[in-house]
């Protein structure tokens, strides 16, 4: 087959493009520890979310290490908890979100980083993240959910780790 | 001799799938201008919508513009490129036309329950379930029908070019096939392993479900099926695009293609690697294990290649047109290509615009950095650089060049053509970097109010520029976009409309033989058999295991019933 010496300089060049990127995204996973959502969470009736052990009353709760595990129902148009009251977790330490619906298939993302999961009915999505700072992170529910997907949203706080007394976080 | 006096009837079948596209292309860009106004909050006040419509209106934005535009231009392009390119006759011009009206009803269906979202009086039920209709969001049981014949409508238009073919074949045993053809059958045969997804999707589960024959599906697999299908339909629109630049574009610059082989080696690659990536789009999707999605990420990277190899020949080829047509220098060449052509500078803006929006593609394909854009207004900026001008730009293009041939009337309004193209350049660099940004800051798409102004929150930070400043140019470029729809409309309206045999064509459809032809690649390239089996055995290893372990667990399990909007 007849190649151009230019075009095979450009067909090397475009390999080592394409494995640049591919090494990076191996780099985040082994090194920098960005893991995708994935089938971890198992799965759920979304009639009744609760009936199996993946998942449970929805709120926030602490696990036998001390890190934090916080259960979130998203249904059309809220996120329980979330929209009427604040997800309060601490700063500085481990929070694995397990996020599922009840209804249709809804989106969760903490605006402008990377906690941001599908949520499908019937799936649990599991996010473990940490967070360094204390502030109000925006949730979005960022996929079309119905006629008032717009107003669905909410807010978690971040507390530093001192001032969080752990009110509202549910008996194991 | 034009196409019109050549093939009468096969100029007729194209210029009717261009009609409808047309029509499609002309209320989806209306729906467009309505969204971007209203999503933005320019004029809101007078617009006959509320929040709620925003949705239809997104819908039938969606659903025109990239279904059914789509696929009635690309049907049509390919009935010239085939019977161009294999100089006959279509055989079974009937079985075209079948596939033809089963698309058009099809359309009608599906319109009809959309457009039922702002008229109730109309039949059926809405559908307000967005392009991508996720279970367990239900539309009236009228659309899934309607989208499923638009697909097989393709399907039986599409088994027109493989007859026809066979038959060229008979009489052409050992020859190579002819660059177009190969670019059409190869184009198809992708087009018939994805959409199949679909096809299994709406078919097996949507409708049966829709219509109360079974109570639940499970919308996991329903939307894995989607994928399955919803990232290889971007090359489905995307190859006619190459087709033209490849075979057309060269010509319109004064020159001939680069070279033959490579472009078959391009169209090689996707039919190998189009399909096995779909899961790129649910990298953040629950119940896919990771493994699978990072299949899918190296196959997404690879597909890079094809494209880049375009770029060099097509950029190749431009300079070889320019330098006939006397230009030189390192870049200086650029100023002798016939940028005041609309046909050319359609397709070469569309060309360029491509290539931006194929390095936000690369983000996009980022597995990881994926979280920080998945579901933002980034990813509509990215597809409207590439469905949104690639395809539609090039489209566009085609026809100014194209219509002219099937109609046997000479090219109308030829200022606002030739200006039409950089207005639409215009408008899109500022409604895409404006997208492209707030996706950055987190600005959701698919939604009427992007801000939450209600909830008193501004939790957007740019990383560059203002929300408000995005806001304005997402506005103004949408507004560009729509005047320069309308004047394409215009142009394709008075051409339509003129009386024919006037005036001598300024176009005619001969193409000149590329610089490296057929000759100089392995005839194991033309072995589409081969290809499409490799292409099935990438599938399934890419898609086995996943959809099995989702199928395992009971077809319809983890289920929903309906939820009707």
């Amino acid at each position: 087959m007849n190649i151009h010496r230019f075009e095979k300089l450009w067909l090397v060049a475009a390999f080592v493009l394409i494995a640049a990127f591919i090494a990076t995204i191996v780099y985040g996973s082994l090194v920098s520890g960005v893991s995708m959502v994935s089938d971890d969470g198992g799965t759920v009736d979304p009639d009744d979310i609760t009936a199996s052990e993946n998942f449970r009353d929805p709120g926030v709760y602490q696990a036998d290490d001390g890190s934090y595990e916080v259960y979130v129902e998203a249904r059309q148009f809220a996120f329980v908890p979330g929209t009427n009251s604040p997800i309060r977790v601490p700063a500085n330490t481990e929070v694995t979100f397990y996020v599922t619906s009840s209804d249709v298939t809804h989106g969760f993302e903490l605006v402008a980083t990377n906690v941001n999961t599908m949520v499908i009915p019937g799936q649990v999505a599991e996010l473990t993240v940490e967070f360094d700072e204390p502030g109000t992170h925006h949730i979005v529910c960022h996929e079309y959910c119905g006629a008032a997907h717009h107003d669905m949203e909410g807010t978690v706080e971040v507390v530093a780790q001192e001032n969080f007394d752990g009110q509202e976080v549910r008996d194991a | 001799m034009t196409f019109v006096d050549d093939y009468p009837t096969e100029a007729k079948l194209v210029r009717w799938h261009f009609g409808v596209g047309f029509v499609a292309l002309a209320l989806g860009g209306l729906f467009g201008l309505m969204q971007a106004l209203y999503r933005t909050g320019y004029f809101r006040s007078v617009m006959p919508i509320n929040a709620t419509d925003y949705y239809t209106v997104l819908t039938a934005h969606g659903v025109l513009l990239a279904l059914v535009f789509t696929t009635f231009l690309i049907c049509g392009f390919f009935v010239w490129a085939i019977t161009r390119s294999l100089d006959r006759p279509l055989t079974h011009p009937r079985v075209a036309w079948g596939g033809f009206l089963a698309m058009v009803v099809g359309t009608v269906l599906a319109a009809i329950t959309i457009l039922n979202g702002f008229a109730p009086a109309l039949p059926f039920e809405s559908a307000d379930v967005l392009y991508t209709f996720y279970a367990p969001l239900k539309a009236h049981p009228a659309f899934y029908v309607g989208a499923a014949l638009l697909i097989v409508g393709s399907w039986v238009v599409g088994a027109e070019y493989f007859l026809t073919f066979r038959e060229w074949r008979a009489d052409n045993p050992g020859e190579r096939i002819p660059l177009q053809t190969f670019m059409v059958l190869a184009t198809f045969i992708m087009w018939y392993l994805s959409s199949l997804g679909v096809a299994v999707e709406v078919v097996v589960f949507l409708i049966p479900w829709s219509l109360g024959w079974i109570s639940q599906v499970d919308p996991l697999l329903t939307r894995t099926l989607f994928w399955y299908f919803g990232h290889p339909v971007v090359y489905f629109w995307l190859l006619p695009a190459y087709l033209a630049w490849y075979t057309i574009l060269p010509k319109l610059a004064g020159g001939r293609l680069f070279s033959d082989p490579l472009g078959r080696v391009v169209f090689v690659l996707f039919i190998l690697l189009s399909t096995p990536v779909g899961f790129h789009h649910q990298y953040i999707d629950p119940g896919i294990a990771e493994g699978f999605k990072f299949i899918a990420m190296t196959n997404t990277m690879m597909l890079l290649l094809p494209s880049l190899l375009t770029a060099f020949t097509v950029v190749a080829s431009l300079e070889h047109g320019a330098r006939q047509r006397g230009g030189s220098g390192y870049f200086g060449w650029l100023r002798a290509l016939p940028w005041g052509e609309p046909a050319f500078s359609a397709m070469a803006l569309a060309g360029l615009v491509f290539a931006a929006g194929g390095f936000s593609g690369m983000i996009n394909a980022g597995m990881n950095i994926n979280y920080l854009i998945h579901n933002t207004i980034w990813v509509p900026g990215h597809f409207h650089l590439t469905v949104g001008t690639a395809f539609a730009l090039t489209m566009m293009g085609v026809s100014y060049w194209l219509v002219p041939q099937i109609t046997g009337k000479r090219l109308q309004h030829r200022t606002i053509a030739a200006v039409q193209p950089f207005v639409w350049l215009v408008g899109m660099t500022l409604m895409s970097n404006a997208m492209h940004r707030g996706g950055l800051a987190g600005l959701p798409r698919r939604t009427a109010e992007p801000l939450f102004r209600d909830a008193g929150a501004a939790p957007f930070d740019p990383v560059v520029g203002t929300v408000a400043e995005m806001q304005l140019q997402v506005a103004v470029g949408g507004t560009l976009l729509f005047v320069s729809l309308a004047m394409f409309l215009v142009v394709m309206t008075g051409t339509w409309l003129t009386r024919s045999g006037v005036a001598r064509l300024s176009v005619n459809g001969s193409i000149p033989a590329p610089l490296s032809g057929p000759e100089d690649s392995p005839r194991v390239l033309d072995n589409l058999k081969v290809w499409t089996a490799i292409a099935v055995l990438l599938v399934v290893i890419a898609y086995g295991l996943p959809l099995w372990s989702m199928i395992a667990d009971g077809v319809l399990l983890p289920g929903s019933g309906p939820f009707p909007v």
